[in-house]
C-alpha cells in the first residue's frame, strides 16, 4: 500500500500510455493505427536511449558524440540472437531479446569504454566522435556481422514467448516496449542512488577532489560508460523487435546527435528531462516532417531558442516553478501567463507562416505543391501574405517584449515571496549542468 | 486568417498522427511515395517528386483508372530504413494500395521485408511496393517477393548494357566503385559481363572507395593514368561521381567515363564543359531520345515538363510505372492490391517512346529498352543549362537485357 | 616516382585547403573552447556567396567580398548569440552552433536550391600549368597553394608582429590571465570568431569550385576539420598546419599502396584464407580505408597523447 502511495505517478503514466493509442483506434475496421503505435514505440526506445545517454552527460558530465555505437551494436547483437533462435541453435524467449541487446551493449561498452574513458571533457568527446565514424564506416564494409548496406533482417514471430503472445501486431510489440521502458527507467533511476551514481556526480562536479577521496575517476567513468552501454543496448534490442531490421544508420552520428538533442532539450538536470526531450524530438522528426518541408529549420530554431533562453531544458522550466508551487501561489501566475500567451502565439504563427511562405516559393512550388490554409489557396508570390506574416512577427515580438517585462516583475515578486516564506527550509537549488 | 492557419496546423498535426491527414479527396487511388526529402540527399527525392507529380497530372488528365484519379502522398524517409517503415505504417493505416520508393537498396530491402511481413500478418490490408530505382540485383533474385515490382533494370542488366556499349577499340578498363552493397555488386557484375561478352578487355585496375568520404580524387587519377586504362567504369553517384570526373578532367586524362548516374540531377552541372564527348551514362531515358527517333508526341511531353519547371526531365520510367498501374487496375477492375498484383504479372505495355516492355512474371522485374548517352555539345536539349546534353550513342532493346533470374517466388494462396 | 611526385603535389593542395578551414577553428576552439559545428557551414556560405558574386562582378572581387561577408556574419553570431549562450556552458554553445548549422543548411537550400550550382574556376586560371609525367597540373591548384600560403604567412605575421596578435596569443594559452591583465577578452573573442569564419569563407571561395558547391558540402567537410584541429593540438597553429598537411598526404598516399594486413602477414609466412577468423578485416586494402585513417589516428593520439601533436594543453 505504501508502495502504491509512493509510486502512483509511475502507475498513472503507465495507464495513460496504455490508453493513449485507443484515441486513434479505427473502430470501423477494428484495428490500431500502426503509425501511432510505431511512433510511440519509437519514443519508448529513444527514451531508453536518451536516459542511458544522460548517465554519461547528466550524471558524469561526459559529452559523447558516438553513443549510437553502443545502441546500434546492441541492436546488431540482438538481431543475430533472434536469427539464431529462429534457426533453432539456441532458445530464448522473445521477451528477453532486449536483454541480449543489452549484454551486447555492455560488452562493447566495456571494450570501447576502456579506450575512451582514459580521457574526459573535449578529448573524450572527440574520441567518441572518431569511434562513431569508424564503426559506421565499418558497418558498411563488413558483411559478416553488419550485413553491409542491407543490414540484418529478422522475423520477430519466433513462438518462444513466455506469455503466449506471437508479436504479430504492433500493439503487442508496443506493450513489450512499454514494459522494458519502465524496467529500464526504474533501474536507471535506482542507479543514480547507488555509490557509483553518486561518485559519477562527484567526478563531474569536482574532478580533483573525487580523486582525493580515493576513487579512481577513470574506473568510475569506465563503469558508468559500460552500464550506459547496457541500457543503450536494451534500447537497441527493442529497436530490432519494432522494425525487424537493423542497418548502419543505427550506429550513425545522426542517431548519436538525436540523443544529445533529446537530453539537452528535455534537460539533463532532472531524471525525467530526457524523456520529455525525446517526445519533442521524435514528434518533430517523424510528425512535423510529414507536414512541412522546412522541418529541419524548425528544429534548428528550436535548439537555438532553447539554448539561449532555457539552458536547463524543459524540465528546468518546470522546476523553476517549484518554489512558487510549494508556496501555493501558482494561481497568481495564471494571469501573467494568459497575458503572455497571445503575443507568443502571434510570434510563433508569424514565424511559421513566413517560413512556410518562403519554403513554398522556393522548394515547394517546384514540387507542384500548393500552399493552402483551411482549403484556401495562398499565393506565395503576392505581397499580402508576406506583409501579414512579417507584421505578425514584428508586432508579436514587440507585444511579447512588453508583456515579458510585466511577467518578469510578477515572477520576481512571487519568487521573493516564496523564498521569504520558506526561509528556513529552502528548496535545493537546481544543479546547473556544465 | 491567422486563426485559420493555427487551426489547420493543429488539426493537421492531430490528423497526421491519426493517419487521416490526407483524406481530402476520397475517391482517389493513393500512392505513398517515400524518399529522402530533407538532409544531404534531398535533391534526389525532390527531383523525383517533381517529375512524378507532372506525370500523375498527365495520367489523371487522361482519365486515371476506373474513373478514379491517382494521388501522390510524399513521406520523407531521411534516407533511413526505420523512417521508411514508419511511412509504410502510415500508408497501410490509410489503406493505400501502393507504396513507391526509388533511392537506396538498403531501404528497398527493408521495405520488401516490411511489406512481406505486413501482408502476411494483415491479409485484409495489403499493399504493393513499387520500386522505381533501387537496383541491387538480389532484390528480384534471392529476396524477390510477390508484392514487389521493380520498374528499373537491375545492376546486372545495367552492367550488361554498359559492357555492350563499350567500343571495340577499348581493351583496358579501370573500375572504381563505392564500398557498399551497391558498389560491390556493380564491381562484380561488370567484371562478370566483361568476361562473358568482351574477353579481349583487360581490367587493369579495380578499386573500392569508402562511400562519400573522398574529397579529392586526384590520387586515383594518378593511379589510373599509370595503369594505361582507356576507360573508367564506375557505378558511383552523387559527390563520389562528380568529384571523380572533375578530377579526371582537371588532370587532363585521356579517358572515357562510363557511368550509371552521370545524367541524374546535379551531375551535368558538376561535370561541366570538361566532360565533352568523354562522359557516358547508362540511362533509362534522355530528352534527346524522342527527337532522335522522331517521336513528336513524346518530345512534346518532355518539353512540357521543361517549360513548366525549368528543369531537365530524366524519369520517363516513372511514366511507365503509372501506365502499368493504369493498365493493371483496369484489367483487375478493382483497387484490391492482390488482384492488381496478379493483373500486373506478365503485363505488356508499349512505353511512350514506342518500345515494348514487359513485367516479367517470375521475378516481377520490368524488361525494357535502355540507352547509353554521351555528354556532348550541339544537342537539341541541353542538360541543366550547361550547353551540353545527352546524345544517344546506343539503344539496347528489351530482349537483349532479358537475363535469367533465380527467383523462387512465394505466391499468396488464392483468396 | 611518377606517382609519388604527383601524389605529393595533390596531397599538398588538399592539405592546404584543410589548413585554411582548420586554422580558423583552431583559433576558435583553443581560445573560446567552442566546438563550432557551424564552421563548415561558413565554408559552404563562402562558396555560395562567391558563386553569386562571381556571376555579377566576377571572381576576383568575390575573393575579397565573400570572406568579408562571412566574417561579418561570424561577428554577428558571436555578439548576439554565442556571447549570450556562453554563460550556459560549453555544451550549450556547441548545441547553439549545431542549430545554426541546421539553419544555414536549410537557408542555403531555400535560397540556391537543392542541386549543385555551376560555380566554376575563373577562365584566367582554367589552364594546365605544367605537365608532369603526362599528368596535367591545373593552374588553379597552384593558385590555391599560393592563396593558402599567403594566408598562412599573414596569420603568422599578424599573430607575432601586431599588438592584437600578441594579445590573442596570450589569450590562446592563458585566457584568464589575459583578461586579468585588463584586455577586453570579449572583444577579442568577437574578433577571433569573425576572423575564423572569414577564413572558412575564404576556404569556401577557393574550395567551392575545386570541389562541388552543393548544400551537402558542409555536412561532408565537417568531421574531418575537427579531426585536423584536435590532432594538431589546441593552441598551436603550427600543429594545425602540420596536421593538415599530414592528413592531406596520408589520404593521398593511402590510395597508392594497395596492401592489406593479409599481405603483411603473408610476408611472415602466414596465409590468410576465407576461413581464417577475421578474414574480412585482414583482407581490407589500404585504399579502401584511406579516408578513415584520419579518424583512427585521432582516436589513437587522443588516447595516448591528449594534447595532440603540438598542443600546449590537454584537449
Amino acid at each position: 500500500m505504501n508502495m502504491l502511495r509512493r509510486h502512483w505517478p509511475w502507475l498513472l503514466v503507465l495507464v495513460i500510455l496504455l490508453a493513449f493509442p485507443f484515441l486513434f483506434y479505427d473502430w470501423t475496421k477494428g484495428r490500431h493505427s500502426g503509425f501511432v503505435l510505431t511512433l510511440m514505440s519509437e519514443i519508448g526506445v529513444m527514451a531508453i536511449f536518451a536516459l542511458s545517454y544522460n548517465m554519461l552527460m547528466g550524471q558524469a558530465g561526459l559529452l559523447s558524440f558516438g553513443h549510437a555505437v553502443l545502441f546500434g551494436l546492441g541492436a546488431y547483437c540482438a538481431a543475430h540472437v533472434v536469427n539464431m533462435v529462429k534457426a533453432g541453435t539456441i532458445w530464448l524467449p522473445t521477451e528477453l531479446i532486449p536483454l541480449a541487446g543489452g549484454l551486447g551493449g555492455l560488452f562493447f561498452g566495456y571494450v570501447f569504454g576502456w579506450l575512451v574513458t582514459k580521457q574526459r571533457a573535449t578529448a573524450f568527446a572527440m574520441i567518441t566522435m572518431g569511434l562513431g565514424e569508424l564503426v559506421s564506416a565499418a558497418a558498411l564494409m563488413f558483411m559478416a556481422f553488419f550485413g553491409g548496406e542491407g543490414g540484418i533482417t529478422i522475423d520477430r514471430v519466433m513462438d518462444t514467448s513466455l506469455v503466449g503472445v506471437r508479436y504479430t501486431s504492433p500493439w503487442q510489440v508496443y506493450c513489450l516496449v512499454l514494459a522494458w521502458a519502465f524496467i529500464a527507467a526504474a533501474l536507471m533511476r535506482l542507479q543514480t542512488q547507488t555509490a557509483l551514481g553518486k561518485m559519477a556526480n562527484a567526478t563531474r562536479d569536482n574532478f580533483e577532489r573525487a580523486q582525493f577521496v580515493g576513487y579512481d575517476p577513470r574506473m568510475v567513468r569506465l563503469m558508468q560508460f559500460t552500464l550506459s552501454g547496457f541500457f543503450a543496448g536494451i534500447g537497441g534490442g527493442l529497436y530490432v523487435l519494432i522494425y525487424e531490421i537493423v542497418t548502419f544508420d543505427t550506429v550513425s552520428a545522426a542517431k548519436s546527435a538525436n540523443a544529445l538533442l533529446a537530453v539537452y532539450i528535455g534537460g539533463a538536470g532532472g531524471f525525467f528531462g530526457p524523456i520529455l526531450g525525446t517526445i519533442v524530438v521524435v514528434l518533430l522528426q517523424s510528425g512535423v516532417s510529414l507536414l512541412s518541408n522546412a522541418w529541419l529549420l524548425y528544429v534548428g530554431v528550436l535548439f537555438i531558442v532553447m539554448v539561449m533562453y532555457a539552458p536547463g531544458g524543459l524540465i528546468g522550466l518546470i522546476f523553476m516553478h517549484l518554489p512558487i508551487w510549494r508556496a501555493g501561489r501558482m494561481r497568481e501566475l495564471l494571469l501573467p501567463y494568459a497575458r503572455a500567451f497571445p503575443p507568443a502565439l502571434l510570434v510563433l504563427l508569424g514565424f511559421v507562416f513566413m517560413v512556410e511562405l518562403a519554403s513554398f516559393t522556393t522548394i515547394g512550388a517546384a514540387q507542384g505543391k500548393r500552399f493552402t490554409i483551411g482549403g484556401q489557396l495562398i499565393d506565395t508570390t503576392a505581397p499580402m501574405p508576406w506583409v501579414i506574416a512579417i507584421a505578425a512577427l514584428v508586432l508579436g515580438a514587440l507585444w511579447l517584449r512588453h508583456e515579458a517585462r510585466g511577467f518578469r516583475q510578477r515572477w520576481d515578486e512571487l519568487m521573493e515571496g516564496s523564498k521569504r516564506a520558506q526561509a528556513t527550509a529552502a528548496p535545493k537549488p537546481q544543479e546547473a549542468v556544465a | 486568417m491567422l486563426q485559420g492557419k493555427w487551426f489547420s496546423a493543429l488539426f493537421g498535426i492531430v490528423f497526421a498522427i491519426a493517419g487521416g491527414g490526407h483524406a481530402l479527396a476520397q475517391g482517389t487511388i493513393k500512392v505513398a511515395y517515400t524518399d529522402p526529402l530533407s538532409g544531404p540527399f534531398a535533391q534526389v527525392g525532390d527531383a523525383n517528386l517533381k517529375q512524378m507529380q507532372y506525370i500523375i497530372d498527365y495520367i489523371n488528365a487522361k482519365g486515371g483508372a476506373l474513373g478514379k484519379k491517382f494521388e501522390l502522398v510524399p513521406f520523407d524517409n531521411k534516407s533511413q530504413p526505420s523512417d521508411a517503415l514508419i511511412a509504410l505504417k502510415s500508408a497501410t493505416d490509410q489503406n493505400m494500395p501502393f507504396i513507391m520508393q526509388c533511392s537506396g537498396s538498403n531501404i528497398a530491402a527493408a521495405l520488401i521485408d516490411g511489406v512481406n511481413k505486413h501482408n502476411d500478418r494483415n491479409p485484409d490490408n495489403r499493399i504493393i511496393y513499387l520500386n522505381c530505382g533501387a537496383v541491387a540485383t538480389e532484390l528480384t533474385n534471392e529476396q524477390c517477393s510477390f508484392w514487389h515490382f521493380r520498374f528499373d533494370l537491375h545492376v546486372g542488366m545495367k552492367a550488361e548494357v554498359m559492357v555492350r556499349a563499350l567500343p571495340k577499340d577499348v581493351t583496358k578498363v579501370y573500375l572504381i566503385n563505392q564500398d557498399y552493397l551497391f558498389g560491390q555488386s556493380v564491381q562484380r557484375e561488370v567484371k562478370n559481363y566483361l568476361g562473358k561478352l568482351r574477353p579481349d578487355v583487360q581490367v587493369v585496375g579495380d578499386e573500392l572507395i569508402p562511400l562519400g568520404k573522398i574529397k579529392d580524387f586526384s590520387p586515383y587519377l594518378t593511379k589510373i593514368k599509370a595503369s594505361g586504362a582507356q576507360a573508367l567504369l564506375t557505378g558511383n553517384w552523387g559527390p563520389d561521381m562528380n568529384l571523380l570526373i572533375k578530377a579526371g578532367v582537371d588532370a587532363g586524362a585521356d579517358l572515357r567515363y562510363y557511368t550509371f548516374y552521370a545524367h541524374l540531377a546535379g551531375g551535368p552541372t558538376a561535370i561541366g564543359v570538361g566532360g565533352d564527348n568523354r562522359v557516358l551514362a547508362v540511362m533509362s531515358f534522355g530528352e534527346n531520345v524522342a527527337p532522335e527517333i522522331g517521336n513528336k508526341e513524346a518530345e512534346a511531353f518532355t518539353k512540357g515538363f521543361r517549360d513548366k519547371h525549368k528543369f531537365d526531365f530524366s524519369a520517363a520510367g516513372f511514366r511507365t510505372i503509372f501506365e502499368y498501374l493504369q493498365a493493371a487496375v483496369t484489367k483487375a477492375n478493382s483497387v484490391d492490391p492482390t488482384k492488381i498484383a496478379l493483373a500486373m504479372e506478365d503485363l505488356q505495355v508499349k512505353d511512350f517512346l514506342g518500345f515494348d516492355t514487359k513485367m516479367r512474371k517470375e521475378d516481377h522485374q520490368i524488361i525494357s529498352e535502355y540507352f547509353v548517352g554521351i555528354f556532348k555539345k550541339g544537342v537539341k536539349y541541353e542538360a541543366e543549362g550547361t550547353g551540353l546534353g545527352w546524345a544517344t550513342s546506343a539503344t539496347i532493346l528489351a530482349k537483349d537485357v532479358d537475363q535469367p533470374n533465380t527467383c523462387k517466388m512465394k505466391r499468396p494462396s488464392a483468396s | 616516382m611518377e606517382v609519388f611526385v604527383v601524389s605529393l603535389l595533390n596531397g599538398l593542395v588538399y592539405g592546404m585547403l584543410l589548413f585554411m578551414l582548420a586554422s580558423g577553428l583552431t583559433l576558435i576552439l583553443s581560445m573560446m573552447g567552442v566546438l563550432n559545428f557551424a564552421h563548415a557551414s561558413a565554408y559552404m556560405l563562402g562558396a555560395y556567396f562567391a558563386y553569386t558574386i562571381s556571376q555579377y562582378i566576377g571572381f576576383w572581387p568575390a575573393l575579397i567580398i565573400a570572406p568579408v561577408l562571412c566574417g561579418l556574419i561570424g561577428a554577428g553570431i558571436e555578439m548576439w548569440g554565442l556571447r549570450r549562450v556562453h554563460q550556459n556552458g560549453h555544451i550549450a554553445e556547441l548545441l547553439f552552433t549545431f542549430g545554426l548549422a541546421l539553419l544555414i543548411e536549410k537557408g542555403v537550400q531555400m535560397t540556391w536550391g537543392l542541386l549543385p550550382v555551376p560555380y566554376r574556376v575563373p577562365e584566367l586560371l582554367d589552364f594546365p600549368l605544367f605537365k608532369i609525367y603526362g599528368t596535367q597540373f591545373p593552374a588553379y591548384r597552384a593558385f590555391m597553394l599560393l592563396i593558402s600560403a599567403l594566408m598562412f604567412g599573414a596569420i603568422w605575421l599578424g599573430l607575432t608582429r601586431t599588438r592584437i596578435g600578441l594579445v590573442i596569443q596570450a589569450a590562446l594559452t592563458h585566457p584568464d590571465m589575459a583578461s586579468a591583465l585588463g584586455h577586453n577578452v570579449p572583444r577579442i573573442f568577437t574578433l577571433v570568431f569573425a576572423a575564423g569564419t572569414a577564413l572558412a569563407g575564404l576556404a569556401g571561395v577557393i574550395g567551392g569550385n575545386y570541389q562541388v558547391t552543393e548544400p551537402a558540402m558542409a555536412f561532408t567537410m565537417g568531421p574531418i576539420v575537427f579531426v585536423v584541429v584536435v590532432f594538431g593540438g589546441l593552441g598551436s597553429l603550427s600543429g594545425c598546419f602540420i596536421a593538415s598537411i599530414l592528413m592531406g598526404l596520408i589520404q593521398t598516399f593511402a590510395v597508392v599502396f594497395d596492401v592489406s594486413l593479409a599481405d603483411l602477414l603473408a610476408k611472415f609466412g602466414f596465409v590468410v584464407t576465407s576461413s581464417t577468423p577475421f578474414a574480412e578485416i585482414l583482407t581490407v586494402t589500404l585504399p579502401r580505408i584511406g579516408a578513415l585513417l584520419p579518424f583512427l589516428m585521432m582516436v589513437l593520439i587522443l588516447v595516448f597523447r591528449p594534447r595532440g601533436l603540438m598542443g600546449t594543453r590537454d584537449t
